[in-house]
Protein backbone atom coordinates (compact mmCIF):
# COMPACT_ATOMS: atom_id res chain seq x y z
CA UNK A 1 0.00 0.00 0.00
CA UNK A 2 2.23 3.01 1.07
CA UNK A 3 5.63 0.87 0.33
CA UNK A 4 7.72 1.17 -2.19
CA UNK A 5 8.47 -1.28 -4.58
CA UNK A 6 12.40 -1.64 -2.49
CA UNK A 7 11.03 -0.21 0.82
CA UNK A 8 10.32 -4.00 2.40
CA UNK A 9 13.68 -5.14 2.88
CA UNK A 10 15.10 -1.83 5.06
CA UNK A 11 11.59 -1.94 6.99
CA UNK A 12 13.57 -4.06 9.63
CA UNK A 13 13.10 -3.83 13.55
CA UNK A 14 15.84 -2.06 15.86
CA UNK A 15 17.79 1.24 15.65
CA UNK A 16 15.37 2.72 18.65
CA UNK A 17 16.69 4.84 21.30
CA UNK A 18 13.27 4.66 23.76
CA UNK A 19 11.09 1.77 23.83
CA UNK A 20 12.27 -0.89 22.52
CA UNK A 21 10.28 -2.66 20.17
CA UNK A 22 7.05 -1.95 21.64
CA UNK A 23 6.53 1.39 19.40
CA UNK A 24 8.71 0.51 15.93
CA UNK A 25 6.00 -0.20 13.65
CA UNK A 26 5.00 2.14 10.68
CA UNK A 27 1.27 3.37 9.92
CA UNK A 28 1.46 4.39 6.45
CA UNK A 29 4.72 5.48 4.84
CA UNK A 30 5.63 7.38 8.57
CA UNK A 31 7.47 5.72 11.45
CA UNK A 32 6.25 5.96 14.35
CA UNK A 33 8.58 5.07 17.18
CA UNK A 34 8.27 6.67 20.88
CA UNK A 35 9.25 9.87 19.64
CA UNK A 36 6.08 9.15 17.04
CA UNK A 37 3.79 9.39 20.03
CA UNK A 38 5.22 12.21 21.71
CA UNK A 39 5.56 14.52 18.85
CA UNK A 40 1.73 13.42 18.02
CA UNK A 41 1.16 14.09 21.66
CA UNK A 42 2.28 17.52 22.19
CA UNK A 43 1.52 18.86 18.31
CA UNK A 44 -2.16 17.89 18.84
CA UNK A 45 -2.46 19.63 21.88
CA UNK A 46 -0.36 22.52 20.76
CA UNK A 47 -2.41 22.90 17.94
CA UNK A 48 -5.84 22.58 19.49
CA UNK A 49 -4.67 25.20 22.21
CA UNK A 50 -4.14 27.50 19.29
CA UNK A 51 -7.73 26.94 18.48
CA UNK A 52 -8.79 27.39 21.69
CA UNK A 53 -6.59 31.21 21.70
CA UNK A 54 -8.62 31.46 18.64
CA UNK A 55 -11.81 31.00 19.44
CA UNK A 56 -11.12 33.32 22.88
CA UNK A 57 -9.80 36.04 20.47
CA UNK A 58 -12.77 36.21 18.37
CA UNK A 59 -11.62 35.99 14.74
CA UNK A 60 -11.06 32.69 12.28
CA UNK A 61 -9.65 34.66 9.76
CA UNK A 62 -6.24 32.85 9.14
CA UNK A 63 -4.05 35.79 8.71
CA UNK A 64 -5.47 37.32 12.18
CA UNK A 65 -5.40 34.65 14.11
CA UNK A 66 -2.20 35.80 16.90
CA UNK A 67 -1.34 33.61 19.99
CA UNK A 68 0.39 36.68 21.90
CA UNK A 69 2.93 36.18 24.81
CA UNK A 70 1.52 37.26 28.24
CA UNK A 71 2.31 41.03 29.08
CA UNK A 72 5.85 42.23 29.72
CA UNK A 73 4.72 43.26 33.59
CA UNK A 74 4.43 38.92 33.85
CA UNK A 75 8.19 38.93 33.54
CA UNK A 76 9.41 35.24 33.80
CA UNK A 77 6.17 34.16 35.55
CA UNK A 78 3.51 32.16 34.77
CA UNK A 79 0.85 34.02 33.08
CA UNK A 80 -3.15 33.45 33.39
CA UNK A 81 -4.05 31.31 30.19
CA UNK A 82 -6.48 34.39 28.67
CA UNK A 83 -3.52 36.51 29.26
CA UNK A 84 -0.37 34.97 27.43
CA UNK A 85 -0.96 31.42 29.36
CA UNK A 86 -1.61 29.86 26.06
CA UNK A 87 1.49 31.33 23.97
CA UNK A 88 3.41 29.66 26.93
CA UNK A 89 1.76 26.60 27.00
CA UNK A 90 2.23 26.35 22.91
CA UNK A 91 5.45 27.66 23.29
CA UNK A 92 6.10 24.64 25.41
CA UNK A 93 4.50 21.80 23.41
CA UNK A 94 6.21 23.60 19.97
CA UNK A 95 9.55 22.39 21.50
CA UNK A 96 8.15 19.17 22.90
CA UNK A 97 6.86 18.70 19.50
CA UNK A 98 10.19 19.47 17.72
CA UNK A 99 12.70 17.89 19.97
CA UNK A 100 10.13 14.95 19.62
CA UNK A 101 10.65 15.19 15.93
CA UNK A 102 14.59 15.39 16.16
CA UNK A 103 15.07 12.72 18.46
CA UNK A 104 12.43 10.46 15.85
CA UNK A 105 15.05 11.36 13.46
CA UNK A 106 17.33 10.13 15.15
CA UNK A 107 16.11 6.88 15.28
CA UNK A 108 14.95 6.59 11.55
CA UNK A 109 18.51 7.70 10.69
CA UNK A 110 20.01 4.39 13.07
CA UNK A 111 17.27 2.16 11.71
CA UNK A 112 18.67 3.24 8.05
CA UNK A 113 22.53 3.52 8.76
CA UNK A 114 22.98 6.98 8.20
CA UNK A 115 24.57 9.68 9.86
CA UNK A 116 23.27 11.74 12.07
CA UNK A 117 23.64 14.90 10.27
CA UNK A 118 19.82 15.78 9.25
CA UNK A 119 18.68 15.71 13.16
CA UNK A 120 21.48 17.35 13.89
CA UNK A 121 20.75 20.24 10.94
CA UNK A 122 17.34 20.31 12.47
CA UNK A 123 18.12 21.00 16.03
CA UNK A 124 20.22 23.52 14.26
CA UNK A 125 16.84 25.31 13.43
CA UNK A 126 14.74 24.19 16.64
CA UNK A 127 17.82 26.37 18.47
CA UNK A 128 17.17 29.39 16.91
CA UNK A 129 13.20 29.11 17.44
CA UNK A 130 14.75 28.55 20.92
CA UNK A 131 16.64 31.19 21.03
CA UNK A 132 13.61 33.70 20.10
CA UNK A 133 11.17 32.48 22.25
CA UNK A 134 12.94 31.30 25.48
CA UNK A 135 16.91 32.01 25.66
CA UNK A 136 16.07 35.63 24.34
CA UNK A 137 13.08 36.64 26.73
CA UNK A 138 14.83 35.24 29.88
CA UNK A 139 17.96 37.14 29.43
CA UNK A 140 15.58 40.35 28.69
CA UNK A 141 13.66 39.15 31.96
CA UNK A 142 10.14 38.39 30.51
CA UNK A 143 8.20 36.23 28.29
CA UNK A 144 6.69 39.14 26.67
CA UNK A 145 9.88 39.95 24.75
CA UNK A 146 9.26 36.33 22.56
CA UNK A 147 7.33 36.82 18.94
CA UNK A 148 3.34 36.10 18.81
CA UNK A 149 2.19 32.98 16.94
CA UNK A 150 -0.06 34.15 14.19
CA UNK A 151 0.99 35.25 10.38
CA UNK A 152 0.83 38.63 10.05
CA UNK A 153 1.39 39.27 13.98
CA UNK A 154 4.67 37.79 13.96
CA UNK A 155 5.40 39.89 10.88
CA UNK A 156 4.52 43.01 12.84
CA UNK A 157 6.26 41.84 15.71
CA UNK A 158 9.72 41.92 13.33
CA UNK A 159 9.02 45.06 12.16
CA UNK A 160 8.65 46.46 15.52
CA UNK A 161 11.86 44.84 17.10
CA UNK A 162 13.22 46.16 14.06
CA UNK A 163 13.03 49.62 14.63
CA UNK A 164 13.10 49.86 18.03
CA UNK A 165 17.18 48.98 17.61
CA UNK A 166 17.22 52.18 15.16
CA UNK A 167 17.72 50.14 11.54
CA UNK A 168 18.06 46.49 12.38
CA UNK A 169 20.08 46.32 8.41
CA UNK A 170 23.05 47.63 10.39
CA UNK A 171 23.30 45.13 12.56
CA UNK A 172 26.46 43.37 11.83
CA UNK A 173 25.39 39.92 12.60
CA UNK A 174 22.11 40.53 10.63
CA UNK A 175 23.89 41.19 7.84
CA UNK A 176 25.86 38.34 8.32
CA UNK A 177 22.79 36.30 8.40
CA UNK A 178 21.49 37.58 5.31
CA UNK A 179 24.38 37.09 2.98
CA UNK A 180 24.37 33.51 4.11
CA UNK A 181 20.69 33.28 3.43
CA UNK A 182 21.61 34.91 0.03
CA UNK A 183 24.62 32.56 -0.41
CA UNK A 184 22.57 29.55 0.57
CA UNK A 185 20.28 30.38 -2.28
CA UNK A 186 23.08 31.15 -4.65
CA UNK A 187 24.70 27.72 -4.27
CA UNK A 188 21.63 25.67 -3.90
CA UNK A 189 20.32 27.15 -7.83
CA UNK A 190 23.85 26.53 -9.12
CA UNK A 191 24.04 23.10 -7.36
CA UNK A 192 20.53 22.13 -9.17
CA UNK A 193 20.96 23.80 -12.00
CA UNK A 194 24.21 21.80 -12.58
CA UNK A 195 23.05 18.14 -11.69
CA UNK A 196 19.76 18.96 -13.77
CA UNK A 197 21.95 20.07 -16.48
CA UNK A 198 24.27 17.24 -16.49
CA UNK A 199 20.90 14.61 -16.29
CA UNK A 200 18.86 16.24 -18.62
CA UNK A 201 21.21 17.53 -21.30
CA UNK A 202 18.42 17.66 -24.09
CA UNK A 203 16.52 15.46 -26.63
CA UNK A 204 18.77 12.46 -28.16
CA UNK A 205 22.13 13.30 -26.40
CA UNK A 206 24.17 11.29 -23.45
CA UNK A 207 23.12 11.79 -19.83
CA UNK A 208 26.94 13.26 -18.73
CA UNK A 209 29.21 12.71 -16.03
CA UNK A 210 30.59 14.37 -13.12
CA UNK A 211 33.69 15.15 -14.40
CA UNK A 212 31.75 17.49 -16.86
CA UNK A 213 30.35 18.99 -13.81
CA UNK A 214 33.35 19.60 -12.78
CA UNK A 215 34.55 21.06 -15.95
CA UNK A 216 31.71 23.24 -16.39
CA UNK A 217 32.40 24.90 -13.00
CA UNK A 218 35.97 25.06 -13.80
CA UNK A 219 35.78 26.39 -17.33
CA UNK A 220 33.08 29.04 -15.90
CA UNK A 221 34.85 30.71 -12.92
CA UNK A 222 37.87 28.74 -12.52
CA UNK A 223 36.75 26.45 -9.85
CA UNK A 224 34.81 23.20 -9.12
CA UNK A 225 33.85 22.10 -5.11
CA UNK A 226 33.01 18.79 -6.28
CA UNK A 227 29.87 16.42 -6.13
CA UNK A 228 30.98 15.84 -2.42
CA UNK A 229 32.36 19.75 -1.55
CA UNK A 230 29.10 20.90 -2.30
CA UNK A 231 27.00 18.80 0.37
CA UNK A 232 29.28 19.88 2.30
CA UNK A 233 29.22 23.48 1.72
CA UNK A 234 25.61 23.81 1.67
CA UNK A 235 24.79 22.05 4.73
CA UNK A 236 27.61 24.64 6.33
CA UNK A 237 25.95 27.83 4.43
CA UNK A 238 22.60 26.84 5.52
CA UNK A 239 22.92 26.45 8.72
CA UNK A 240 25.31 29.43 9.15
CA UNK A 241 22.38 31.74 8.18
CA UNK A 242 20.41 29.71 11.12
CA UNK A 243 22.96 30.34 13.30
CA UNK A 244 24.13 33.94 12.56
CA UNK A 245 19.86 34.55 12.59
CA UNK A 246 19.90 33.61 16.17
CA UNK A 247 23.06 35.61 17.11
CA UNK A 248 21.36 38.53 15.54
CA UNK A 249 18.19 38.37 17.76
CA UNK A 250 20.27 37.50 20.57
CA UNK A 251 22.39 40.67 21.08
CA UNK A 252 19.79 42.87 20.19
CA UNK A 253 18.34 43.83 23.66
CA UNK A 254 20.88 41.37 26.12
CA UNK A 255 23.86 42.95 24.91
CA UNK A 256 22.74 45.85 22.99
CA UNK A 257 20.25 48.41 23.64
CA UNK A 258 20.96 51.30 20.92
CA UNK A 259 20.30 51.83 17.79
CA UNK A 260 22.13 49.84 15.39
CA UNK A 261 22.87 52.66 13.18
CA UNK A 262 25.06 54.56 15.86
CA UNK A 263 26.75 51.12 16.96
CA UNK A 264 28.87 51.97 13.60
CA UNK A 265 30.37 55.17 15.20
CA UNK A 266 33.07 52.68 16.92
CA UNK A 267 34.09 51.84 13.03
CA UNK A 268 34.31 55.47 12.93
CA UNK A 269 35.88 56.17 15.40
CA UNK A 270 38.94 53.10 15.18
CA UNK A 271 42.35 54.65 16.11
CA UNK A 272 43.45 53.65 12.96
CA UNK A 273 41.54 56.82 11.12
CA UNK A 274 39.16 58.34 13.33
CA UNK A 275 36.89 60.37 11.03
CA UNK B 1 28.44 8.12 16.56
CA UNK B 2 31.72 9.02 17.12
CA UNK B 3 32.72 7.49 13.84
CA UNK B 4 33.51 9.51 10.55
CA UNK B 5 31.06 11.65 9.59
CA UNK B 6 32.18 12.80 6.27
CA UNK B 7 32.83 16.58 7.45
CA UNK B 8 36.10 17.07 6.01
CA UNK B 9 38.29 15.06 3.69
CA UNK B 10 40.71 13.13 6.10
CA UNK B 11 42.97 12.06 3.45
CA UNK B 12 43.76 13.93 0.58
CA UNK B 13 45.25 12.24 -2.45
CA UNK B 14 47.26 14.42 -4.97
CA UNK B 15 47.36 12.93 -8.43
CA UNK B 16 47.93 14.40 -11.93
CA UNK B 17 45.99 17.90 -12.89
CA UNK B 18 42.62 16.78 -14.13
CA UNK B 19 42.35 19.12 -17.03
CA UNK B 20 39.02 18.34 -17.94
CA UNK B 21 36.79 16.29 -20.80
CA UNK B 22 37.89 17.71 -24.09
CA UNK B 23 35.96 15.21 -26.40
CA UNK B 24 33.38 16.58 -28.80
CA UNK B 25 33.47 19.78 -27.47
CA UNK B 26 34.91 23.41 -27.88
CA UNK B 27 36.96 24.19 -24.95
CA UNK B 28 39.78 26.48 -26.28
CA UNK B 29 41.25 28.81 -25.31
CA UNK B 30 40.91 26.87 -22.01
CA UNK B 31 43.87 28.70 -19.77
CA UNK B 32 45.69 25.55 -18.37
CA UNK B 33 47.12 26.70 -15.17
CA UNK B 34 46.35 25.34 -12.28
CA UNK B 35 46.83 25.25 -8.44
CA UNK B 36 45.58 23.06 -5.72
CA UNK B 37 45.33 24.42 -2.15
CA UNK B 38 44.94 22.02 0.90
CA UNK B 39 42.33 24.34 2.61
CA UNK B 40 39.83 23.93 -0.38
CA UNK B 41 40.97 20.26 -0.59
CA UNK B 42 39.27 19.89 3.12
CA UNK B 43 36.07 20.57 2.11
CA UNK B 44 36.02 19.61 -1.53
CA UNK B 45 38.04 19.87 -4.46
CA UNK B 46 41.58 20.86 -4.33
CA UNK B 47 42.28 21.73 -7.41
CA UNK B 48 41.89 25.60 -8.94
CA UNK B 49 41.13 25.94 -12.52
CA UNK B 50 41.89 25.34 -15.43
CA UNK B 51 39.51 27.96 -16.45
CA UNK B 52 37.88 28.65 -19.98
CA UNK B 53 39.14 32.36 -21.34
CA UNK B 54 36.56 33.14 -24.18
CA UNK B 55 35.66 36.66 -25.68
CA UNK B 56 32.13 36.92 -23.85
CA UNK B 57 34.27 36.41 -20.52
CA UNK B 58 36.95 39.07 -20.97
CA UNK B 59 34.68 41.45 -21.82
CA UNK B 60 32.59 40.77 -19.02
CA UNK B 61 35.73 41.17 -16.82
CA UNK B 62 36.29 44.60 -18.42
CA UNK B 63 32.62 45.79 -18.33
CA UNK B 64 32.90 44.90 -14.56
CA UNK B 65 36.53 46.73 -13.70
CA UNK B 66 35.41 49.70 -15.84
CA UNK B 67 32.32 49.75 -13.41
CA UNK B 68 33.89 48.95 -10.08
CA UNK B 69 37.02 51.70 -10.74
CA UNK B 70 34.17 54.05 -11.42
CA UNK B 71 31.97 53.06 -8.35
CA UNK B 72 35.34 53.34 -5.78
CA UNK B 73 36.95 56.19 -7.52
CA UNK B 74 33.90 57.95 -6.87
CA UNK B 75 33.73 57.22 -3.51
CA UNK B 76 37.50 57.48 -3.20
CA UNK B 77 36.88 61.63 -5.11
CA UNK B 78 33.99 61.94 -2.33
CA UNK B 79 36.47 61.88 0.42
CA UNK B 80 39.04 64.29 -1.24
CA UNK B 81 41.22 61.28 -2.81
CA UNK B 82 42.06 60.68 1.23
CA UNK B 83 43.28 56.93 1.22
CA UNK B 84 42.76 56.63 5.24
CA UNK B 85 38.97 58.57 5.13
CA UNK B 86 38.04 56.40 2.00
CA UNK B 87 38.75 53.09 4.32
CA UNK B 88 37.15 54.68 7.74
CA UNK B 89 34.11 55.90 5.73
CA UNK B 90 33.53 53.17 3.25
CA UNK B 91 30.55 51.69 4.56
CA UNK B 92 29.47 55.01 4.40
CA UNK B 93 30.33 55.85 0.96
CA UNK B 94 28.14 55.77 -2.02
CA UNK B 95 27.55 56.47 -5.93
CA UNK B 96 24.04 57.84 -5.74
CA UNK B 97 21.35 57.44 -8.32
CA UNK B 98 20.55 60.00 -10.72
CA UNK B 99 18.94 63.36 -9.09
CA UNK B 100 14.86 63.49 -9.85
CA UNK B 101 14.82 66.67 -11.96
CA UNK B 102 16.99 64.63 -14.34
CA UNK B 103 13.90 61.83 -15.17
CA UNK B 104 15.14 59.46 -17.72
CA UNK B 105 17.54 61.30 -19.46
CA UNK B 106 20.71 59.22 -20.27
CA UNK B 107 22.56 62.61 -20.80
CA UNK B 108 23.33 64.54 -17.32
CA UNK B 109 26.28 66.01 -15.52
CA UNK B 110 28.99 63.25 -14.43
CA UNK B 111 28.42 64.05 -10.30
CA UNK B 112 24.60 64.43 -10.90
CA UNK B 113 23.78 61.11 -12.02
CA UNK B 114 25.99 61.10 -14.89
CA UNK B 115 28.66 58.56 -13.22
CA UNK B 116 25.97 56.14 -11.78
CA UNK B 117 24.07 55.84 -15.35
CA UNK B 118 27.75 54.63 -16.84
CA UNK B 119 28.51 52.36 -14.20
CA UNK B 120 24.84 51.24 -13.85
CA UNK B 121 25.18 50.49 -18.14
CA UNK B 122 28.77 48.69 -17.60
CA UNK B 123 27.75 46.67 -14.73
CA UNK B 124 24.69 45.16 -16.66
CA UNK B 125 26.92 44.93 -19.98
CA UNK B 126 29.39 42.27 -17.33
CA UNK B 127 26.45 40.45 -16.01
CA UNK B 128 24.98 39.73 -19.62
CA UNK B 129 27.80 39.06 -20.82
CA UNK B 130 28.70 37.11 -17.97
CA UNK B 131 24.88 35.25 -18.87
CA UNK B 132 26.09 34.82 -22.49
CA UNK B 133 29.19 32.79 -21.15
CA UNK B 134 27.32 30.40 -18.92
CA UNK B 135 25.17 29.78 -21.72
CA UNK B 136 28.16 29.20 -24.51
CA UNK B 137 30.05 26.73 -21.42
CA UNK B 138 27.17 24.98 -21.21
CA UNK B 139 26.28 24.38 -24.82
CA UNK B 140 30.23 23.79 -25.78
CA UNK B 141 29.85 21.15 -22.95
CA UNK B 142 26.82 19.24 -24.25
CA UNK B 143 25.03 19.66 -21.26
CA UNK B 144 21.64 21.20 -19.94
CA UNK B 145 20.83 25.24 -19.74
CA UNK B 146 19.75 25.08 -16.39
CA UNK B 147 22.22 27.45 -14.33
CA UNK B 148 21.99 30.43 -16.98
CA UNK B 149 18.15 30.03 -16.57
CA UNK B 150 19.05 30.18 -12.56
CA UNK B 151 21.35 33.23 -13.23
CA UNK B 152 18.97 34.76 -15.38
CA UNK B 153 16.39 34.38 -12.66
CA UNK B 154 18.92 36.51 -10.79
CA UNK B 155 19.52 38.93 -13.00
CA UNK B 156 15.34 39.74 -13.58
CA UNK B 157 15.56 40.75 -10.09
CA UNK B 158 18.74 43.31 -11.07
CA UNK B 159 17.10 44.59 -13.96
CA UNK B 160 14.01 45.30 -11.95
CA UNK B 161 16.11 47.18 -9.38
CA UNK B 162 17.83 49.34 -12.03
CA UNK B 163 16.12 49.49 -14.66
CA UNK B 164 12.49 48.37 -15.53
CA UNK B 165 10.78 49.83 -12.20
CA UNK B 166 12.85 52.92 -12.71
CA UNK B 167 11.57 53.16 -16.21
CA UNK B 168 8.15 52.69 -15.01
CA UNK B 169 8.24 55.00 -12.74
CA UNK B 170 9.49 57.71 -15.19
CA UNK B 171 12.89 58.39 -13.27
CA UNK B 172 16.10 56.70 -12.64
CA UNK B 173 15.97 58.34 -9.17
CA UNK B 174 14.23 55.19 -7.93
CA UNK B 175 16.99 52.55 -8.52
CA UNK B 176 19.45 51.28 -5.96
CA UNK B 177 22.37 53.64 -5.36
CA UNK B 178 26.20 51.75 -5.41
CA UNK B 179 27.06 51.77 -1.58
CA UNK B 180 27.03 49.42 1.11
CA UNK B 181 25.00 51.28 3.54
CA UNK B 182 23.15 53.50 0.96
CA UNK B 183 21.78 50.20 -0.28
CA UNK B 184 20.62 49.05 2.61
CA UNK B 185 18.68 52.69 3.92
CA UNK B 186 17.25 52.30 0.17
CA UNK B 187 15.97 48.96 0.92
CA UNK B 188 14.75 50.04 4.40
CA UNK B 189 13.24 53.36 2.68
CA UNK B 190 11.08 51.57 0.32
CA UNK B 191 9.21 49.51 2.80
CA UNK B 192 8.63 52.72 5.00
CA UNK B 193 7.42 54.57 1.92
CA UNK B 194 4.81 52.02 0.04
CA UNK B 195 3.34 50.93 3.80
CA UNK B 196 5.28 48.13 5.41
CA UNK B 197 6.86 45.61 2.69
CA UNK B 198 6.28 42.81 5.01
CA UNK B 199 2.02 43.34 3.73
CA UNK B 200 3.32 42.78 0.08
CA UNK B 201 2.09 39.42 -0.49
CA UNK B 202 4.84 38.90 -3.59
CA UNK B 203 7.75 39.65 -0.71
CA UNK B 204 6.08 37.00 1.85
CA UNK B 205 6.66 34.10 -1.54
CA UNK B 206 10.42 35.73 -1.92
CA UNK B 207 10.87 35.04 2.05
CA UNK B 208 9.14 31.82 1.75
CA UNK B 209 11.57 30.49 -1.14
CA UNK B 210 14.65 32.34 0.73
CA UNK B 211 14.09 30.48 3.53
CA UNK B 212 13.02 27.42 1.75
CA UNK B 213 16.11 27.22 0.05
CA UNK B 214 18.39 27.28 3.24
CA UNK B 215 16.17 24.51 4.34
CA UNK B 216 16.09 22.45 1.33
CA UNK B 217 20.01 22.82 1.29
CA UNK B 218 20.04 22.05 4.89
CA UNK B 219 18.23 19.04 4.22
CA UNK B 220 19.48 17.98 0.80
CA UNK B 221 23.12 18.55 2.42
CA UNK B 222 22.47 16.48 5.54
CA UNK B 223 20.76 13.75 3.64
CA UNK B 224 23.93 13.34 0.92
CA UNK B 225 26.30 13.49 3.73
CA UNK B 226 24.03 10.90 6.03
CA UNK B 227 24.59 8.22 3.11
CA UNK B 228 28.19 9.71 2.09
CA UNK B 229 29.04 5.68 3.58
CA UNK B 230 26.84 4.60 0.34
CA UNK B 231 28.72 6.85 -2.05
CA UNK B 232 25.56 9.19 -2.33
CA UNK B 233 27.54 12.30 -3.59
CA UNK B 234 27.80 10.41 -6.86
CA UNK B 235 24.11 11.73 -7.84
CA UNK B 236 24.51 11.41 -11.69
CA UNK B 237 24.94 7.50 -10.96
CA UNK B 238 22.50 7.31 -8.52
CA UNK B 239 20.08 9.03 -11.01
CA UNK B 240 21.04 6.70 -13.80
CA UNK B 241 21.16 3.22 -11.74
CA UNK B 242 19.47 3.85 -8.27
CA UNK B 243 21.60 2.43 -5.27
CA UNK B 244 21.13 2.05 -1.94
CA UNK B 245 22.18 5.55 -1.09
CA UNK B 246 19.14 6.79 -2.89
CA UNK B 247 16.52 4.21 -1.54
CA UNK B 248 18.17 5.10 2.29
CA UNK B 249 17.93 8.71 1.40
CA UNK B 250 14.66 8.65 0.09
CA UNK B 251 13.13 6.13 2.71
CA UNK B 252 14.54 8.75 5.61
CA UNK B 253 12.60 11.24 4.57
CA UNK B 254 9.51 8.77 3.54
CA UNK B 255 9.63 7.43 7.36
CA UNK B 256 9.99 11.13 8.58
CA UNK B 257 7.08 13.01 6.72
CA UNK B 258 5.53 10.88 4.61
CA UNK B 259 6.76 11.75 1.25
CA UNK B 260 9.72 11.52 -0.43
CA UNK B 261 11.95 13.04 -3.39
CA UNK B 262 13.79 10.98 -5.62
CA UNK B 263 17.89 11.57 -6.31
CA UNK B 264 16.82 13.68 -9.65
CA UNK B 265 13.71 15.48 -8.23
CA UNK B 266 15.17 17.32 -5.27
CA UNK B 267 17.46 18.76 -7.49
CA UNK B 268 14.28 20.29 -9.45
CA UNK B 269 12.71 21.17 -6.16
CA UNK B 270 15.93 22.80 -5.49
CA UNK B 271 16.49 24.41 -8.09
CA UNK B 272 12.36 26.06 -7.99
CA UNK B 273 13.06 26.67 -4.33
CA UNK B 274 16.26 29.05 -5.79
CA UNK B 275 14.99 30.43 -9.04
CA UNK B 276 11.26 31.25 -7.69
CA UNK B 277 12.91 33.58 -4.50
CA UNK B 278 14.53 36.46 -7.15
CA UNK B 279 11.45 36.17 -9.58
CA UNK B 280 8.66 36.29 -6.90
CA UNK B 281 10.81 39.45 -5.27
CA UNK B 282 11.00 41.43 -8.43
CA UNK B 283 7.49 41.02 -9.23
CA UNK B 284 7.02 42.71 -5.81
CA UNK B 285 9.57 44.96 -6.15
CA UNK B 286 7.75 46.00 -9.56
CA UNK B 287 4.71 46.59 -8.56
CA UNK B 288 5.14 48.78 -5.66
CA UNK B 289 4.71 52.10 -6.60
CA UNK B 290 3.98 50.89 -9.99
CA UNK B 291 0.48 49.09 -9.05
CA UNK B 292 0.14 49.50 -5.32
CA UNK B 293 1.35 53.02 -3.26
CA UNK B 294 0.79 51.36 0.03
CA UNK B 295 0.95 47.52 0.62
CA UNK B 296 -0.56 48.34 4.33
CA UNK B 297 -3.73 49.38 3.18
CA UNK B 298 -3.95 46.80 0.51
CA UNK B 299 -3.74 44.85 2.85
CA UNK B 300 -5.92 46.17 4.66
CA UNK B 301 -8.77 46.17 1.77
CA UNK B 302 -7.78 42.39 0.93
CA UNK B 303 -8.65 41.55 4.86
CA UNK B 304 -5.42 40.39 6.11
CA UNK B 305 -3.93 44.13 8.45
CA UNK B 306 -4.38 44.35 11.27
CA UNK B 307 -5.22 47.90 13.21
Amino acid sequence: MALLNFERKYRIRGGTLVGGDMFDFWIGPFYVGFFGVTALFFAFLGTALIFLGASMEGTWNPWLISIDPPPLEYGLQLAPMADGGIWQMVTICAIGAFGSWALREVEISRKLGMGLHVPIAFGVAVFAYVTLVVIRPFLMGAWGHGFPYGIMSHLDWVSNVGYSYGNFHYNPAHMIAITFFFTTTLALSMHGGLVLSAVNPGRGKTVKTPEHENVFFRDFIGYSVGTLGIHRLGLFLALSAGIWSAICIVISGPLYEGSWVDWWDGWKNLAIWRV
Amino acid sequence: MADYQNIFTQVQVRGHTDYGVTEGTNSEPRYNVTATSHFLGRIGDAQLGPVYLGWSGVASLICGFIAIEIIGLNMWASVGWDPIKFFGQLPWLSLDAPLPEHGLSLFMPLNEGGWWLMAGMFLTASILLWWVRSYRRAISLGMGTHVCWAFAAAIWLYLVLGLIRPVMMGSWNEAVPFGIFTHLDWTNNLSLVYGNFFYNPFHMLSIVFLYGSALLFAMHGATILAVGRYGGEREIEQITDRGTASERAALFWRWTMGFNASMESIHRWAWWFAILCPITGGIGVLLTGTVVDNWFLWGADNGFARF
